[in-house]
């Protein structure tokens, strides 16, 4: 799992992304269909040889969970961050 | 900082079996992610939804999903449905099956069940090929496409599986694609409200066994073509929605309300036999 999921005071993030890496298989869907461009595949591997996908943008991610919508393997999800209630 | 391990729908997956079998890329496993989203936004009670597969790549989904499902012979997940839906009148029943086991192996229990408007939803996932079984030709292979059978490209006519459907007697007929993942999600909803036999044509990527061998890329070209050719057309004359290169039909296409199997019958025989009657009431 790569995380980064809690906001603290002052933090300006609308969303983040919870990747469970063990579950990847590289197909790059969630970086393609992501609407605002957060994510990028990166270099990393996962255990089976899968290349990564990484939230390389954190500012631009608004947390709508396109990326798990798209995921055929149950890897990511998105999920808000500050929302307006809080 | 608190690690949040599960993924939203993981309630509705037996986890156990994750990471699953389909290939990277593989369209199933979005179907399967925008149906799991379909179920939450019915809260459905998951002890009356059961899904039933064939065989095959998508005849797999019944097996990952956290309900009581039934992993049935190749091309007969609609006769067994069939039995389902009748005896737990209370449940809704769920065929999740590929273009292969659905059209063409249980191509005659598909009319049939439309025919008679049992009450149940059927998702056929719609790859172009027989997936597990090798790359066959199926009856929704395009023209010209090489399949393992088909070395020299295919020569059959194809279906037209949502005229098929609907005339056939489906009373609920969609098309969508898993690159129109909220549009297919909705129409999920309604399919699973639909009293009746209602039916989704999913279009999906095949990378390993279909698109490989017609050398078409990664999975994602194919999801860029259905985007590129999507057209949607609700309510369409189901016989203009032939699958051509270059436009891709989608849309709900039939969506009415006429008696379903049960109903039918309880209506004939209450006619026939008056307060001798009794209705069945399912099996407990
Ligand atoms: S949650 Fe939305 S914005 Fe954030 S990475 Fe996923 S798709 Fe992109
Ligand atoms: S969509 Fe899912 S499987 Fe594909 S790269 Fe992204 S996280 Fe991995
Ligand atoms: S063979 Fe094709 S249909 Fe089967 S899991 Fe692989 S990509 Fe999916």
């Amino acid at each position: 799992m790569a995380n980064n999921n809690e906001s603290t005071p002052g933090d300006k993030r609308k969303g983040t992304v919870v990747i469970n890496e063990d579950r990847c298989k590289g197909c790059t869907y969630c970086v393609r269909y992501c609407p605002t461009g957060a994510l990028e595949m990166s270099v990393r591997l996962n255990h089976k040889g899968y290349t990564l996908p990484e939230l390389a943008h954190p500012e631009k991610c608004n947390g709508c969970d396109m990326c798990g919508m798209y995921c055929p393997d149950f890897a990511i999800y998105g999920r808000r961050l500050n929302s307006r209630e809080e | 900082m608190t690690e949040i391990k599960s993924h939203p729908v993981d309630g509705l997956l037996r986890t156990d079996r994750m990471p699953h079998i389909w290939c990277p890329g593989c369209g199933v496993g979005t179907s399967v992610n925008c149906f799991t989203r379909a179920i939450e936004k019915l809260e459905m009670d998951l002890d009356k939804l059961h899904v039933v597969s064939g065989i095959g790549c998508t005849g797999r989904v019944a097996g990952y999903i956290n309900v009581d499902s039934f992993h049935t012979t190749h091309g007969r997940a609609l006769a067994f449905a069939t039995g389902l839906s009748l005896s737990r009148p209370d449940s809704k029943v769920v065929v999740y099956s590929g273009d292969g086991d659905i059209a063409a192996i249980g191509g005659n229990h598909l009319i049939h069940a439309a025919r008679r408007n049992v009450d149940m939803t059927v998702i056929c996932v719609n790859n172009y090929t027989y997936g597990m079984t090798g790359g066959q030709v199926t009856p929704t292979t395009p023209d010209k496409a090489l399949a393992s059978t088909t070395p020299f490209g295919n020569f059959e006519h194809t279906f037209n599986i949502p005229n098929l459907v609907a005339a056939s007697g489906g009373t609920y007929v969609a098309r969508w694609t898993v690159f129109h993942v909220r549009q297919l999600t909705r129409a999920m909803v309604s399919a699973l409200k639909h009293p009746g036999f209602s039916f989704i044509e999913v279009l999906s990527p095949c990378p390993t066994l279909y698109m490989r061998r017609n050398k078409l890329g990664a999975a994602v070209n194919l999801m860029e073509y259905f985007k590129e050719s999507a057209v949607i057309e609700n309510g369409a004359d189901t016989r203009t929605v032939a699958l051509n290169e270059g436009k891709t039909v989608l849309g709900e296409f039939v969506n009415v309300r006429l008696p379903t199997l049960r109903e039918s019958y309880e209506e004939r025989m209450k006619e026939a036999l008056g307060e001798k009657f009794v209705p069945y009431e399912g099996s407990k």
